[in-house]
């Protein structure tokens, strides 16, 4: 019921925010488009914790504070790179644990990993990663763990 | 005052965004392979779209086509990810293999 809820919150706010006309006739469309919506995904079955991901709501801002600088500080050193040209560069390609339970957990993970410059997630095996990255540097930063212990502690 | 400041502000956020995206344009002529290329498309999918959109929004103030802009920023964060995952496994998956550093190999 709360995965509806939060479901029908967000079309709202998409109609809202996307259609800039708040006439009678607009808004009932709207608010007829929004259930006529919702309705047919719960028919599909495919409302629930994993396309409204609740849990993670709480702490899952502070994650991307803290992810946004990681990526800020990425690209400077990526960019860096591809001005000082291809011999500053040493890719290597290594297989990391993921100690994630959960799949919405890994994918938050491998995306983070690939969301970062300087680093890409290739494949995703049980509980391992394969990442490809541009630099030694970068698979020894992801080894230390620090972004995986954080995805960790967003499922509990 | 504050609308010149807002100005210089966006300007900056423009200039850098479109600084980062030549950047990664260069790096995808100049990096050997493809899956380094990635690397250097990152660039332009994650700091110099947020810089630009971040430059558009402030130029459009506290209105619905800053949350529209906002959407598009939402929206390629949460795609180019997934894009860029895709297109790297499809390439091992076809048996691409790596540049990988003499010095990394494990």
């Amino acid at each position: 019921m709360k995965h509806c809820l939060s479901l029908a919150f967000v079309l709202m706010v998409l109609w809202l925010g996307n259609s800039g006309y708040y006439s009678p006739l607009l808004l009932s469309l709207g608010a007829f488009s929004v259930v006529f919506a919702v309705w047919v995904s719960h028919r599909m079955d495919v409302v629930d914790h994993e396309s409204q991901p609740l849990h993670l709501s709480g702490h899952i801002s502070f994650f991307y504070c803290w992810l946004v600088g990681k990526i800020i500080l990425s690209n400077i050193d990526v960019v860096k790179r591809i001005w000082l040209g291809n011999k500053s560069i040493s890719p290597c390609v290594a297989r990391l644990p993921l100690s994630q339970k959960t799949d919405m957990g890994k994918v938050i993970y491998a995306n983070s990993i690939t969301l970062t410059p300087g680093t890409v997630s290739m494949d995703i095996e049980g509980a391992t990663v394969l990442v490809h990255a541009l630099t030694a540097e970068n698979i020894a930063e992801l080894k230390d763990g620090e972004m995986n212990r954080r995805v960790a502690d967003l499922e509990l | 005052m504050l609308a010149g400041m807002v100005t210089v502000l966006s300007s900056a956020c423009l200039f850098l965004g479109a600084f980062l995206l030549i950047s990664g344009a260069v790096g995808v002529l100049r990096f050997p392979d493809f899956f380094t290329r990635m690397h250097a498309a990152g660039v332009t999918e994650t700091l110099a779209t947020t810089l630009i959109l971040l430059g558009l929004m402030l130029l459009a103030g506290w209105s619905i086509l800053s949350f529209k802009l906002l959407l598009i920023l939402l929206f390629i964060l949460i795609t180019s990810p997934v894009a860029s995952h895709a297109l790297t496994k499809a390439a091992l998956h076809g048996n691409l293999q790596p540049l990988v550093d003499e010095n990394n190999e494990q």
